[in-house]
C-alpha cells in the first residue's frame, strides 16, 4: 500500500504538468475564435490542476524514492489516470457522449491506436481535433521513453536486450549516460521529424491546420484524423507518399535515427536488423497485395491497385491507421494479411505497436533453432540477431511475452464474442486495437467507426488499446501476488 | 650472426634448433624455466639464460648490446613487445622480431608501422598454420603449398598416384602433356630418398614430387600427376583452439563446416563468434558422434587439436569411418613421418610453418621468404639479386655458370610480373626474385653468401 500510495504522489506530479498540454488546445480555440469548446479545456485543466494538488497533499507523507518494480505502477496508473483527464474536454464539449466513448477517444489518442468513436469529424472545432491528435503526440512521445529507457530497466519481454550497456543487437543504443537525458535527446528528434512531417504535408496540399494534426498522428503511428475520410478526403497520391514515408520513419527505432542524424551517416540503419526486416517484410507485402487486389480487380488500373496497396499496408503494417480507401471491402485475404503484419512490423523504440520485429525474429530464430538441434542434437548454438547473441533469459522472455500477447488476444476475442459481434469484427478489432492499430474489418472497417458498439464492448478494446499499449507483461504483474508481497 | 631468442617454449626451441645448426649463428636462449634451458643445452649448441624476458638486466646478461636479432617467443604477446620496445629504447637493437598472436594487436597495422611499437616483424603462429591449411584445402591432393613472391608462383608437394597421366612416364613428356603451361620439378622423393629430376626420370607411383608452377597453372600440372580430386566442400575440424576457430571463420562463408570442441565453454564461445559453422560440443574421438554427423560425407577431417595423439587417433578414426581426406596437426617430426606414410594424409607441423616464416628474416642476403619442406628435411627460399655484375656473384649469369652446393638448385625466377622456369641458359638480372630449393639445409650458409653483394 505504501508504494501505491507512493507512486500516486508521483503520477499528481505527472497530472500537473499534464494541465500544461491544455494551453495547446486552449491556444488553437482563441485562434479560431471557438469560444464553448474553451469550457471543456479550462475545466480540464483546471481538474489536472486541482486533482494533482490535491492527490500530492494527501500523498506527500508517502513521498520516498522509487524501487525501481514500482515502475510497474508508475506506468499503469499514469496512463489510466490521463486518459481520464484527457477524456473531459470531451466529454464537456461533445454533448451526447458517454463517458466511455470520451474515454475510449483519449485512450485511443494516447495509446496512438487512432481507432475512434466520433463520427463528424470535419464539423468538430478545431481545438476538439487538435485535442485528439495532441494525445497521439504525447503518447508517442511517452512511448518512446516507455521503450527506450523504462521497458529495457524492467526487462519486459525480453527488452533487456535494449538496457543501456548491455551486449545486445543495439550497441549504440546508450545514446546518453542518463535516463533524462536519453529521453530528451530522442524527444528532441521526435519533435524535429514531426515538424519535417507538418512541412511536408503543408507543401504537398494539407491545410496548415490538416498538415499539423496530421503530423501529430503520423510521428504517434496514431492515425487520427481530420476527416471522416480519413486520408482518402484528400484523395492525393503526394500526400500519401508523405504520410507513407513519415510512417515508416516513425515506425523505426528513434534510438537509430538519431545516431544517422548525429553521425550523418545513414550505414546504421542497415546495421539495424529490425530496421531491415520490417522494410522487406513491408516491401514484399505491398508487391503482393498489390498483384492480389489487382487480380481481383478491385481498381480499375494497376496504378490504384499499387497505389491503395502501398498506402493501406504500410498504414496498417506500422500501425498508423490511416484510411486512404476503404480496404475493408477488398478480399479479406489482404486486410487480414496486414492485420497479421501489424502484429510483427514495428521496431522496438518506435511509436508503433505489436510483438515488435525483434521479438518476431527470436521467436522465428529460436524455432530455427529446436529443429537445427533435433537434427544436431551435440550442436551448441547460441541464437544470434545480426551476429550478436541473444541470451537464452531474453529468449525465454520474448516466449513469455509472446504467449501471454496471444492468450490476452484469445481472451478478449471471446468477451467480444460473448457480447455477441461477430466474429471477423470482433477478431479484427481486438487484433486493430491491441496493436494500437486502430480500424478493423466488419462493424469496426475503415469505413465506419467504434461508436457502433456497446458500452461493454467498447470497454473491451479499451483493454486491448491499453495493454497492448504497455506490454501487456507491466500490467499482469500487477495481479501477481509476489509482486505486493513485501 | 648473434640471435637471441626470448622463450624456449615448443617454437622457441625449434627456432634455437635449427638457427644453431648453422656454423655461423650464435644462438642465446633466455626463459624462466631452468630446467627446460639445461635440457636445451645438453642438446643443442646455445648459450642459455634463465631469467624474465623483457627485464633490461636479463636481457644484458644474455648479450643483447651485441645482438643482430632479437626473436622475442615467450607465450606473452604482451612481454614480447615490450622485450622489443626494450632493445629498441636501450640498446638500438637492429632486427627485433615478436610473437604477437591476439588478432586484436595484429589487425591494427599502424600499430606495426615505424614510430609505433618497435617490433619489426611479427609473427602469428596460429594465423600462419591457418592459412597454410586454407591453402592446402583450396587444392586438394596437395601435400603442401607454398608461396613466393606474393603469390605469383608457388611450389606445391604432390603425392603421385596411379591415376595421374604422367605416372609411369619420363619425366620430359610433361611438356608434350601440357604444351602450354610452364612448369619445372624440383625434387623427386621416392621412399624418402631424393631423386634429381632430369628428362628421362620415370614417375613412379607414390613418388613425392614438387614442382613450381605460377598459381595459375598449379592445377592443371597436379592433374598430371594424380586425378584431380573435387573441391573440398564439407569440412569437419576437432578442436576449437585457435588454429580451429580462425580456420572455421575463414572458411565457414564458402564450405560446409562443422567443428567439434570439448570444453563445453570453449564450445559455448566459438560458436557465439562464429556464423555458419555448426559448433559440436563433444569428443572428437566420439566414435558415434562422428557417424551421427556424417562423417562419411566429409572431404576433410582436420584434427587441430593442442594434443598430438588426440589428433592422430581422431584422424584415423575419421578416415575409417570414411572421411575422404584427413590431416592431422603433429608437432613432433618423427610422429610427422610416421604417420604421413599411414592412414594420415597430410600432416601439419605448425612449427615448421612458424620457423619458415621466422628464418627468412634472420637469413641474411636479401632472403625474403624460407620456407621448410617435408618436416625440416629440405628447404625453399626465396632471394632477392642486387648489384651488378662485377659486385654479385650471380648478376649477369647464365645458370650453369653458377656453381650451387649439391643438392641445392635455382628453380624458377620471377622477374616483375613474369615467372621463368629455370633453364640452363637463363640469365639472371639485378633485382630478380631467384626461388631455390635446398635438398640438404647444411649448405644455406653458401647459398646465403652467393646471393650477397660484395663491398
Amino acid at each position: 500500500m505504501r508504494s501505491l500510495l507512493g507512486v500516486l504522489n508521483i503520477c499528481s506530479s505527472l497530472l500537473t504538468w499534464f494541465a500544461l498540454y491544455f494551453i495547446l488546445p486552449i491556444v488553437t480555440a482563441l485562434i479560431y475564435g471557438e469560444v464553448a469548446p474553451l469550457r471543456g479545456f479550462v475545466v480540464g485543466a483546471g481538474i489536472a490542476v486541482l486533482g494533482g494538488m490535491l492527490v500530492r497533499l494527501a500523498t506527500r507523507r508517502y513521498r520516498y524514492d522509487l524501487k525501481s518494480r514500482d515502475a510497474y505502477l508508475l506506468v499503469t496508473l499514469s496512463c489510466l489516470l490521463l486518459a481520464a483527464v484527457a477524456a473531459v474536454p470531451l466529454l464537456i464539449d461533445l454533448p451526447g457522449l458517454s463517458f466511455t466513448k470520451a474515454y475510449f477517444e483519449a485512450m485511443s489518442g494516447l495509446s496512438t491506436t487512432g481507432a475512434t468513436v466520433l463520427s463528424g469529424l470535419d464539423a468538430l472545432p478545431h481545438s476538439i481535433n487538435l485535442w485528439r491528435h495532441a494525445l497521439s503526440w504525447l503518447g508517442g512521445m511517452g512511448i518512446i521513453v516507455l521503450a527506450v529507457a523504462i521497458l529495457p530497466l524492467l526487462g519486459v519481454g525480453g527488452m533487456q536486450l535494449y538496457r543501456a550497456g548491455a551486449p545486445g543487437t543495439v550497441k549504440d543504443a546508450k545514446l546518453a549516460p542518463r535516463i533524462t537525458e536519453t529521453a530528451r535527446t530522442l524527444w528532441f528528434v521526435y519533435a524535429g521529424m514531426t515538424v519535417a512531417c507538418a512541412l511536408a504535408l503543408w507543401a504537398a496540399g494539407m491545410s496548415l491546420f490538416d498538415a499539423i494534426c496530421h503530423a501529430f498522428s503520423t510521428m504517434a503511428l496514431g492515425g487520427f484524423s481530420t476527416h471522416d475520410a480519413s486520408i482518402g478526403y484528400f484523395d492525393s497520391p503526394m500526400i500519401e507518399f508523405v504520410l507513407m514515408i513519415f510512417m515508416l520513419i516513425a515506425a523505426m527505432n528513434f534510438a537509430t535515427h538519431f545516431i544517422a542524424l548525429r553521425k550523418g551517416n545513414f550505414a546504421v540503419y542497415r546495421r539495424d536488423p529490425e530496421a531491415r526486416y520490417m522494410l522487406l517484410l513491408i516491401l514484399a507485402s505491398v508487391v503482393g497485395i498489390a498483384v492480389f487486389i489487382n487480380l481481383n480487380a478491385v481498381y480499375a488500373t494497376p496504378f490504384r491497385s499499387l497505389r491503395f496497396a502501398a498506402f493501406s499496408v504500410i498504414s496498417v503494417a506500422t500501425t498508423s491507421g490511416f484510411v486512404a480507401t476503404d480496404y475493408g471491402s477488398w478480399p479479406v485475404f489482404a486486410p487480414m494479411w496486414m492485420l497479421f503484419l501489424s502484429c510483427l512490423c514495428a521496431n522496438t523504440g518506435s511509436t508503433g505497436g505489436g510483438i515488435k520485429m525483434f521479438r518476431s525474429l527470436i521467436l522465428m530464430k529460436q524455432s530455427l533453432r529446436e529443429m537445427f538441434t533435433l537434427v544436431h542434437p551435440q550442436a551448441v548454438a547460441p541464437l544470434k540477431i545480426s551476429g550478436q547473441v541473444v541470451p537464452n533469459g531474453v529468449v525465454y522472455s520474448v516466449l513469455a511475452f509472446i504467449f501471454l500477447y496471444f492468450i490476452t488476444i484469445v481472451v478478449l476475442v471471446f468477451a467480444l464474442l460473448i457480447s455477441g459481434l461477430d466474429f471477423i469484427s470482433a477478431f479484427s478489432a481486438i487484433v486493430a486495437c491491441i496493436n494500437n492499430v486502430g480500424p478493423g474489418l466488419n462493424v469496426v472497417g475503415p469505413g465506419n467507426t467504434y461508436g457502433a458498439l456497446s458500452d461493454f464492448q467498447n470497454w473491451t478494446c479499451i483493454a486491448a488499446m491499453f495493454l497492448g499499449r504497455i506490454e501487456i507483461i507491466t500490467f499482469a504483474v500487477l495481479f501477481t501476488p509476489t509482486f505486493w508481497r513485501k | 650472426m648473434k640471435i637471441l631468442i626470448l622463450g624456449a617454449g615448443q617454437v622457441g626451441r625449434t627456432a634455437a634448433y635449427h638457427l644453431s645448426r648453422e656454423p655461423a649463428n650464435e644462438v642465446t636462449v633466455v626463459d624462466t624455466n631452468e630446467d627446460i634451458l639445461r635440457d636445451l643445452q645438453d642438446r643443442l649448441d646455445v648459450r642459455a639464460v634463465a631469467g624474465h624476458a623483457s627485464y633490461p638486466a636479463v636481457l644484458e646478461a644474455a648479450g643483447i648490446a651485441d645482438t643482430d636479432v632479437l626473436v622475442a617467443l615467450t607465450n606473452s604477446d604482451e612481454v614480447n613487445i615490450v622485450a622489443c620496445e626494450i632493445a629498441h629504447a636501450l640498446y638500438r637493437t637492429q632486427t627485433k622480431i615478436a610473437r604477437v598472436r591476439a588478432p586484436e594487436y595484429t589487425t591494427r597495422a599502424q600499430l606495426f608501422t615505424d614510430g609505433a611499437l618497435a617490433v619489426d616483424v611479427w609473427i602469428s603462429p596460429e594465423q600462419l598454420v591457418t592459412e597454410y591449411i586454407a591453402r592446402l584445402l583450396s587444392y586438394p591432393g596437395a601435400l603442401q603449398v607454398v608461396d613466393f613472391a606474393d603469390g605469383r608462383v608457388q611450389l606445391v608437394g604432390v603425392r603421385a598416384r596411379r591415376d595421374g597421366p604422367l605416372v609411369g612416364r619420363e619425366l620430359r613428356t610433361l611438356r608434350e602433356h601440357l604444351p602450354d603451361t610452364d612448369t619445372r620439378v624440383a625434387a623427386i622423393y621416392r621412399n624418402d630418398r631424393m631423386v634429381r629430376p632430369a628428362g628421362d626420370t620415370v614417375i613412379e607411383e607414390n613418388d613425392e614430387i614438387f614442382f613450381v608452377a605460377a598459381s595459375d597453372d598449379l592445377r592443371r600440372v597436379m592433374a598430371e600427376l594424380r586425378r584431380s580430386e573435387d573441391p573440398v566442400r564439407r569440412l569437419v575440424i576437432a578442436g576449437g583452439g585457435n588454429i580451429g576457430f580462425r580456420l572455421a571463420r575463414t572458411l565457414e562463408k564458402s564450405n560446409q563446416v562443422k567443428l567439434i570442441e570439448r570444453d563445453p565453454r570453449r564450445a559455448r564461445r566459438i560458436s557465439e563468434l562464429l556464423e555458419n559453422t555448426i559448433v559440436l560440443n563433444g569428443d572428437a574421438a566420439d566414435e558415434e558422434l562422428l557417424v551421427e554427423e556424417n562423417i562419411d560425407s566429409a572431404d576433410v577431417f582436420a584434427a587441430l587439436t593442442n594434443s598430438e595423439e588426440a589428433n592422430v587417433l581422431s584422424a584415423m578414426l575419421a578416415k575409417r569411418l570414411g572421411a575422404k581426406r584427413v590431416m592431422a596437426l603433429i608437432n613432433r617430426p618423427s610422429y610427422g613421418e610416421l604417420m604421413e606414410q599411414q592412414s594420415i594424409d597430410i600432416v601439419i607441423s605448425p612449427q615448421t610453418i612458424t620457423i619458415g616464416s621466422l628464418l627468412a628474416h634472420v637469413r641474411r642476403g636479401d632472403v625474403v621468404r624460407v620456407h621448410s619442406l617435408r618436416r625440416g628435411t629440405a628447404e625453399a627460399l626465396e632471394a632477392v639479386v642486387h648489384g651488378t655484375q662485377d659486385r654479385s656473384q650471380v648478376v649477369g649469369r647464365r645458370l650453369e655458370q653458377i656453381t650451387l652446393p649439391s643438392g641445392a638448385s635455382i628453380i624458377a625466377i620471377v622477374r616483375g610480373e613474369n615467372v621463368i622456369m629455370a633453364h640452363h641458359d637463363t640469365k639472371i638480372e639485378t633485382e630478380d626474385h631467384v626461388i631455390v630449393f635446398l635438398s640438404d639445409r647444411r649448405h644455406i650458409d653458401a647459398i646465403e653468401r652467393l646471393f650477397q653483394t660484395e663491398a
